[in-house]
């Protein structure tokens, strides 16, 4: 057991306060409260000293006790001799006081309202500026395709492609088969009372081609490939690889943007037809063990349902999904700042961007179909 | 060494901000032809900042950078990449593209800005590559390479287009001092082969007056610069106390340490 770290008031000297350090003055027990010593200084003395012969042990517990005392001791007009102390306590005190406290960065402290709400203001415009260049800059990188040799290599757009849509196929596969699953049971569940199972093959069918297939897959996409290249570029922000692009003259959104954009574009109306198809797979598997329909029942009557116009409007929104996600996946990892803190603010904010896009515009493409 | 009168690089009158937050205002030198270029002073007081001026990376809040006869931030962006075309930097993390290999970081250049064919390129990329001492690297990636290693692979990068102009930020952060002695041997070497002119962000004394012909010196308290010139004459006849205190590495005294 180590002694507990205390004090002791001397006065013997006239005019002079010594305070007589005891025990163990380290981070492991909490310091006797200062209050009596401050009291000690308010009584008239000229001088305040130490004695540390019978101090243990000390550390930093010690010498931020120290600098309150002292700091009230001058305060007060009173000389502090440090002589007392241990040699490494006065140097250490000597040291912390060394540095001015001033720094070169004016701090900002408390805004004002108005102020805050103007920077809000010039924050959104500023924002909604890079927004425009950057589709800017991608329309036009998207015309110099057109012009003969991609700005970007072929190898790198045909890894997109292969990470964007084969290797996602088994978690789309699996998130597909069950909302087909999750569709048929809700529908099942009504159609049984009027005996109108066979219509449950509509539900599903109209519901994964009109909107779940396209919605779902857009979904784990935006996870999956939208948080990843948001995190690709911001990385590539952080080690000023997109700074070497620039001063090599090599545009960052052709080199970079354009292949993950374009490998989105066209890998997600096909993750959606495939989608499609596993949805309608798992709402079989329901009717045909739960319904007693058969399996060649099922699909005729999903085949009758569906039109090829309905197929093509799922089509087209997974279309404008692909476009939203690359765009705010890129957009994000571009506007990336230099630290691994904004890395990960990045792709937090590419996912929570692609989805909200996504479930906004297929709000408003339905709205514009259907009325 | 070349002595030609015209500058190849001046700054004028350059102010550097983020925001509203001014970093440094009042930037006058003028870089000859040939010179190897020191921007020194304490950490934080915009070293760095007054690169990414200097390559096209951040236009400055006020002042001008001129490329011979060209003012560099008022030309068209096509002749100001036209420029930046001309410079090889070398960041201070190396920045080399962690996706590629090593010949395919610097092969990237050759195939944007030559028509020459596939072998031909990696020719040459194994001959940049075994001129920073990389021969046989060529397949690996960076995160493969020491720190060193990825430094001089960078270097390589930065001069595969055979560059007018250097950029270096911090070359020597991070190496042991050999590795940033032949780092800084390997400098010189390409300045005087290329013909090129080095412009250096670095903090390291010895490199400082071992390479540096010219110089300025930045300092964050008056954010302003103190002084420009040959660092080993400034050592000997500049009478500001901070660059003086900078220089002697806060002893005062004014004689070189060859290290």
């Amino acid at each position: 057991m180590t002694p507990q770290p205390c004090f002791t008031l001397d006065r013997s000297q006239p005019e002079q306060l010594t305070v007589r350090l005891d025990g163990a003055w380290t981070l492991h027990a909490a310091p006797p409260s200062p209050a009596d010593l401050l009291a000690a200084l308010a009584s008239p003395v000229r001088s305040l000293a130490f004695a540390a012969a019978a101090l243990d042990d000390w550390d930093t517990q010690l010498l931020i006790f120290l600098k309150t005392i002292i700091a009230a001791a001058r305060a007060a007009n009173i000389s502090v001799d440090l002589g007392g102390l241990p040699p490494g306590a006065q140097r250490l005190l000597a040291l912390s006081e060394a540095v001015p406290a001033t720094s070169t960065y004016d701090k900002s402290g408390r805004e004002l309202l108005v102020t805050r709400l103007g920077r809000l203001v010039l924050d959104i415009a500023g924002q909604a500026r890079e927004v425009a260049a950057f589709t800017g800059e991608i329309v036009l990188a998207f015309l110099t395709l057109f012009s003969g040799k991609p700005p970007f290599k072929t190898r790198d757009f045909f890894y997109f492609v292969q990470n964007c849509g084969i290797d996602s196929l088994p978690i789309v596969s699996l998130i597909s088969v069950l909302v087909g699953v999750i569709l048929s049971f809700v529908g099942a569940v009504q159609l049984q009372m009027f005996g109108a199972q066979i219509y449950v093959a509509n539900l599903v069918g109209l519901g994964m081609v009109l909107e779940m297939g396209a919605l779902m897959s857009g979904v784990i996409i935006a996870g999956r490939i939208g948080a990843a290249y948001a995190a690709q570029l911001g990385t590539m922000q952080v080690n000023e690889e997109i700074d070497a692009l620039r001063t090599m003259g090599i545009s960052p959104v052709g080199f970079l943007v354009l292949p993950r954009m374009l490998a989105l574009m066209l890998m997600l109306p096909l993750l959606c037809i495939y989608a499609d198809i596993m949805g309608i797979l798992g709402g079989s598997v329901i009717g045909v063990t739960m319904l007693d329909l058969s399996l060649v029942e099922y699909l005729e009557q999903t085949r009758k349902t569906l039109h090829l116009s309905q197929c093509g409007q799922g089509l087209f929104k997974s279309s404008v999904f692909g476009v939203l996600i690359g765009f705010a996946g890129c957009l994000r990892g571009m506007q990336c700042g230099r630290s691994a803190l904004a890395v990960g603010e990045a792709t937090t904010s590419a996912v929570v961007t692609s989805i909200v896009l996504i479930v906004v515009s297929d709000s408003i493409i339905t709205f514009f179909l259907y009325r | 060494m070349t002595t030609d009168p015209v500058p190849v690089i001046a700054v004028k009158g350059l102010t550097m901000a983020y925001g509203s937050f001014v970093l440094q205002r009042d930037i006058n030198f003028t870089i000859a032809r040939g010179d190897i270029f020191v921007i020194m002073g304490g950490s934080g007081c915009g070293k760095s900042t007054l690169l990414r001026h200097m390559i096209g990376l951040k236009p400055p809040a006020a002042g001008s950078v001129w490329f011979g006869e060209e003012n560099f931030w008022e030309l068209s962006e096509e002749d100001r990449a036209g420029i930046v075309r001309r410079a090889g930097v070398l960041y201070q993390s190396g920045a080399l593209w962690s996706s590629m290999t090593l010949a395919e970081n610097v092969a990237l250049p050759l195939q944007h800005y030559t028509n020459l064919t596939p072998a031909v390129i990696a020719e040459l990329v194994t001959f940049k590559l075994s001129l920073v001492g990389l021969a046989g690297f060529e397949e690996f990636y960076p995160a493969q390479l020491s720190g060193g290693m990825r430094k001089r692979a960078a270097l390589a990068r930065a001069i595969a287009l055979d560059p007018d102009f250097l950029f270096f930020d911090e070359p020597s952060a991070g190496l042991d001092p050999i590795s940033a002695r032949n780092l800084d041997e390997l400098i010189m070497e390409l300045r005087e082969s290329l013909g090129a002119t080095v412009v250096i962000v670095t903090h390291e004394l010895a490199s400082i007056y071992a390479i540096a012909t010219n110089s300025v010196f930045l300092d964050s308290e008056t954010k302003t610069m103190l002084a420009t010139g040959n660092p080993t004459t400034l050592l000997r006849e500049c009478q500001d106390p901070t660059v003086l205190n900078f220089l002697t590495r806060g002893t005062g005294k004014r004689e070189v340490r060859t290290v």
